[in-house]
């Protein structure tokens, strides 16, 4: 299997009350359990089911994902800069496999 | 191996039988198209509940050409406080095989409430998001997507 990779884009300076966007994306092909590969085998289902973002260890957005989010999940949201810190973000596979990246944010 | 005695079936049981399928199919509730999965998951999270009319803005394609990567954004008015935000967003896709495509759990932590993936369509159908608000209501806003090529594998 292709090597997961999560890239994280979160600028690195903001100032307090700013809200800045973060931009997450993982290299995953998020099979579906219904596509068929070449021999007519269907591929089993294996996902990344759950992505959560933490900023200094608290849970600041988690998104539940079904089969029909594309291959390599792709996610932008808001954050709104009250101190600095870091952001801890998690992606978990079916089967519990974690995938993690981390990203420290200064004040200007 | 598991064999069965296979009866052979008369005429009049059949047409019978084809009468009771018809008449399950048409007590509500008990039918399985696509639009009414989206319409029961939609009552499951409301429990019922009217939904609100707040402005939800959800940008999609009109005419998606590849249903394997279609982006999806939305944003909703929100001050986003302890006592006033959006709790939860869930996106429905009412022709894919699973309605359920994503749930957005937001926090006041973020400010603002609005976010952007990518999801499969696999035929041209209508896409609903419903949020779920810190009170108790719930607001939904929906769009049609035409789609060229089908986004499922197979």
């Amino acid at each position: 299997m292709a090597k997961v990779k999560a890239r994280v884009k979160v600028p690195k300076k903001a100032e307090v009350g700013e809200i800045v966007e973060i931009k997450t994306l993982i290299s995953h092909p998020m099979h579906s359990g219904r596509a068929v590969d070449s021999d007519g085998n269907i591929v089993p289902r294996k996902i990344i089911n759950s992505f959560t973002a933490n900023f200094n260890g608290k849970t600041i957005f988690k998104v539940d994902m079904r089969p029909s989010v594309s291959s390599n999940p792709f996610l932008v949201f808001p954050f709104k800069v009250t101190e600095a810190g870091t952001f801890d973000f998690i992606w978990v596979e079916d089967g519990g496999q974690e995938y993690t990246a981390s990203k420290k944010l200064k004040l200007v | 191996m598991i064999t069965q005695k296979m009866t052979p079936i008369s005429r009049r049981h059949a047409v019978q039988l084809l009468g009771a399928s018809a008449a399950l199919s048409l007590l509500p509730g008990l039918s399985f198209a696509a639009g009414d999965a989206v319409a029961g998951r939609i009552a499951e999270v409301t429990g019922g509940k009217a939904i609100g009319d707040l402005d939800i803005y959800l940008d999609m394609p009109e005419i998606a050409e590849n249903g394997n990567q279609v982006k999806m954004s939305f944003e909703i008015d929100s001050p986003m406080t302890d006592a006033e935000h959006v709790k939860a967003v869930y996106v429905f896709a009412d022709g894919n095989p699973e309605p359920d495509v994503a749930q957005f759990n937001f926090t006041p932590a973020m400010g603002a409430c609005g976010a952007t993936t990518r999801m499969r369509l696999s035929k041209t159908q209508n896409v609903t998001v419903l949020a779920a608000m810190s009170d108790g209501s719930f607001a939904k806003a929906d769009t049609a997507v035409k789609v060229t090529i089908g986004g499922c594998g197979g």
